[in-house]
């Protein structure tokens, strides 16, 4: 299954290399990962999409709650919650193709942030089947370049996940 | 006041109330080894980076005290890997100290740097590369906490160069709070009450403790319990002496090598009510296989332990100690008279497996390994502290001394490191000068780290090294001989050790030898009063085997008896 954690961890070096190695110690790939800063500078946010076994999973989480410079742990995938993706892709514009990447563009909200000779460079922001959506139909066009930032995610309503003793 | 780090370093020791350090000096440590020169501490050194970590992890389990270590960079530092990842395994408290390159030089491949950090990383509790002086009282206080709270470890603190030479303004730090850090010390009532629900409607119920009862210091209360109730007690090799192996209600040991009947025991029970324990697969033999008919309680401080291996039914996360104790103020209420007659039947069915195999073994013309771990429990009554090496003379030991109390075994049981025995017996003997310490050894083990011979006699600390001397990798023999054709590949010694003897002698200890049965007795008493080191040769069987077992992924009652 697929789950999407939330992790709040101490702002320091050497972090990233504790939580990752518990994954890859189980032979787990992790689909993507985003760490930043949160208001309180001395903690960040890691939020980390990855799928397997729920059982080998559950004791991932705990031994991540286990680990001394994670705050909290939380499995989104057992919440509500909303989640974004920016990308950047890089497809090839030539005059016959310029006027539907444009469409798809705008039908999906996204922004053209750089034109080459040949070429858009463009920003779109979206959930996983949005994303997914946008790249089968640009990838037609061809796409030259794609970067995506990894998901970010957050409760909905009025819960707060960054919330902890301090 | 200012304080060079080496100086902050020595006063966080004695407020942490550190009475003893192995250690191992080099360049990067330097600064700390000339402030620690007329520090309050005793200070061991030993042969090998390895054995003080070995040696501070049998001053750990033997004291319940935190053990600390100090060695350089680069080798020093490496060399402690071993010693780490075993005191990782079994959980004992250990704070290791390791000096490093310069703060700017880390990363340039400078001399004796490693990235011991890196390295240590996944068989430490925590570790700490201290960037900033200004954090290095704090370190110290979190790291001796970190190492000794919740369920215990080993932490390391690397010690770039700079910061053990420049100087800060030192304020203890009287308090500390570590965010991600709050292990759950109390047990949840609403659980323990149904578990104590689950142990009254129970028929066949059995304990199996592990580690966690000694590190918890609960072996009191789990003795109440288990009396309170008559539930008969199995132990893991990590749980041995944490209730009397003398005991009416003890089964020995459980697993692999555990007695027939603690197996049969757990394959018939219906409850099985796991404290401080892991499921580990020694224990368990085939895991889908383990107490088939039997609910599961486990009570551990380490959430990531419950649930791990096997379905549990009731965990309760929490201190052993303090669950035990709640749960006998719980069973006040309960008819525990009528429940301990109802288990009659229970003890009767058990008592029938003692009659199938009874450890028994025939002692005729040459030396069974077993007589002499018999004949040393009979001339110490048990008051000994007994660390073991890996392999048969472990498994001996275990299954023929019946540990009184806890904290008198020291073995490597997670990791099941060869050369443990020594130094950690050395660890025990430092801490109690006047005890009678005693390492039960292999010819192999002995070799690994018998360096420790040279600090044994310079520090006179009179451990007693009994090797059960079977001209084998015994172990791996008897692997060899039961699922790999009796081919001998690489495990046999036979011809190739040193004289025993004559090494105990060039080092400056005694040397004794015994061949035959009649010489057993007489030799373990000569070394018992012997003031010195000594290291008795035991020429036994080369090919005992060690019975019962389990073979690896069967069920716990496929056991092999001869
Ligand atoms: C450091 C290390 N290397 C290898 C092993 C694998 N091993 C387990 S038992 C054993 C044989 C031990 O031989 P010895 O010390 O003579 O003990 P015996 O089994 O003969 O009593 C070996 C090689 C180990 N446990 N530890
Ligand atoms: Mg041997």
């Amino acid at each position: 299954m697929r789950h999407v954690i939330t992790l709040l961890v101490e702002n320091e070096f050497g972090v990233l290399t504790r939580v990752a190695g518990l994954f890859s110690g189980r032979g787990f790939n992790i689909e993507s990962l985003c760490v930043a800063e949160t208001l309180d500078p001395t903690v960040s946010t890691m939020t980390i999409v990855t799928r397997g076994d729920d059982q080998i999973l559950e004791q991932v989480l705990k031994q991540l709650n286990k680990l001394i410079s994670v705050i909290k742990v939380v499995d989104l995938i057992e919440k509500d919650f909303v989640e974004r993706e920016m990308v950047l892709a890089k497809v090839s514009a030539t005059p016959e193709t310029r006027e539907e990447i444009l469409r798809v563009v705008d039908i999906f909200r996204g922004k053209v942030i750089d034109v080459g000779a040949k070429t858009y460079t463009i920003e779109v922001t979206g959930d996983e089947k949005k994303i997914n959506a946008l790249l089968a139909l640009l990838k037609p066009l061809g796409i030259k370049e794609l970067v995506r930032t990894g998901r970010v995610a957050m409760m909905r309503g009025s819960k707060i996940t960054t919330e902890h003793e301090s | 006041m200012k304080k060079t780090g080496s100086q902050i370093i020595v006063e966080c020791l004695k407020k942490e109330g550190v009475d003893l350090i192995f250690n191992y000096p080099g360049g990067a440590v330097l600064p700390l080894f000339d402030e620690l020169q007329g520090a309050p501490f005793k200070q061991v050194l030993v042969r090998h980076e390895q054995a003080a970590v070995h040696a501070a992890d049998g001053y750990a389990r033997a004291t319940g005290k935190v053990g600390v270590v100090i060695v350089t960079s680069g080798p020093g530092a490496t060399n402690t890997v071993t010693g780490i990842a075993t005191a990782f395994m079994d959980s004992i408290p250990i704070v290791i100290m390791t000096g490093q390159v310069p703060t700017l030089l880390i990363g340039n491949d400078a001399f004796q740097e490693a990235d011991i950090i890196g390295i240590t990383r996944p068989c430490t509790k925590h570790n700490y590369l201290v960037k900033d002086i200004k954090d290095l009282a704090r370190i110290l206080k979190e790291a001796f906490y970190v190492a000794r709270s919740g369920r215990p470890g080993p932490v390391l603190i690397d010690l770039p160069k700079d910061t053990l030479i420049n100087s800060t303004e030192f304020k203890y730090p009287e308090k500390i709070f570590i965010r991600g850090y709050q292990p759950t010390y109390e047990g949840h009532l609403g659980q323990i009450q149904r578990a104590v629900k689950l142990m009254m409607k129970s028929k066949k119920p059995i304990l199996y403790v592990g580690g966690g009862i000694i590190s918890s210091n609960a072996s009191k209360e789990l003795a109440l319990f288990a009396e309170r109730l008559g539930i008969p007690v199995t132990m893991t090799l990590m749980g041995l002496g944490g209730f009397p192996g003398n005991h009416p209600l003890s089964l020995g040991m459980l697993g692999m090598h555990g007695t027939y009947w603690a197996n049969m025991a757990v394959m018939e029970s219906d409850l099985l009510i796991a404290i401080g324990s892991r499921f580990d697969d020694r224990v368990t033999g085939k895991i889908e296989a383990f107490a088939p008919q039997a609910k599961i309680i486990h009570m551990d401080i380490d959430p990531t332990s419950i649930s791990k291996n096997v379905r549990v039914d009731l965990p309760i996360v929490g201190d052993c100690k303090r669950i035990l104790s709640k749960i006998l103020s719980f069973l006040e209420v309960e008819d525990c008279t009528s429940y301990r007659s109802a288990l009659d039947k229970w003890h009767h069915q058990i008592e029938k497996f003692k009659v199938i195999h009874n450890m028994n073994y025939e002692q005729k013309e040459i030396i069974k390994p077993q007589y002499i771990i018999k004949k040393i429990f009979e001339l110490t009554k048990g008051d000994a502290i007994i660390s073991t090496e890996v392999g048969q003379n472990q498994m001996w030991t275990a299954q023929y001394f019946p540990f009184l109390k806890p904290r008198t075994f020291l073995t490597s049981g997670g990791l099941g490191t060869m050369g443990f025995g020594l130094p950690a017996a050395m660890g025990a003997q430092a801490a109690f000068p006047e005890k009678l310490v005693i390492d039960i050894s292999g010819d192999g083990s002995f070799q690994m780290n018998s360096q420790e011979l040279a600090t044994l006699v310079q520090y006179q600390m009179p451990v007693k090294v009994v090797i059960l001397n079977n001209g084998y990798l015994g172990m791996v023999r008897q692997w060899q001989e039961f699922f790999y054709g009796k081919r001998y590949a690489s495990s046999c010694l036979e011809g190739t050790s040193p004289d025993f003897v004559k090494l105990a002698e060039a080092y400056g200890a005694v040397g004794l030898r015994a061949n035959k049965p009649e010489e057993v007795v007489p030799t373990l008493k000569k070394a018992f009063s012997t003031p010195e080191p000594v290291i008795i040769d035991f020429v036994v069987d080369p090919e005992e085997n060690v019975y019962p077992m389990v073979p690896a992924g069967e069920p716990l009652n496929q056991m092999r008896l001869v």
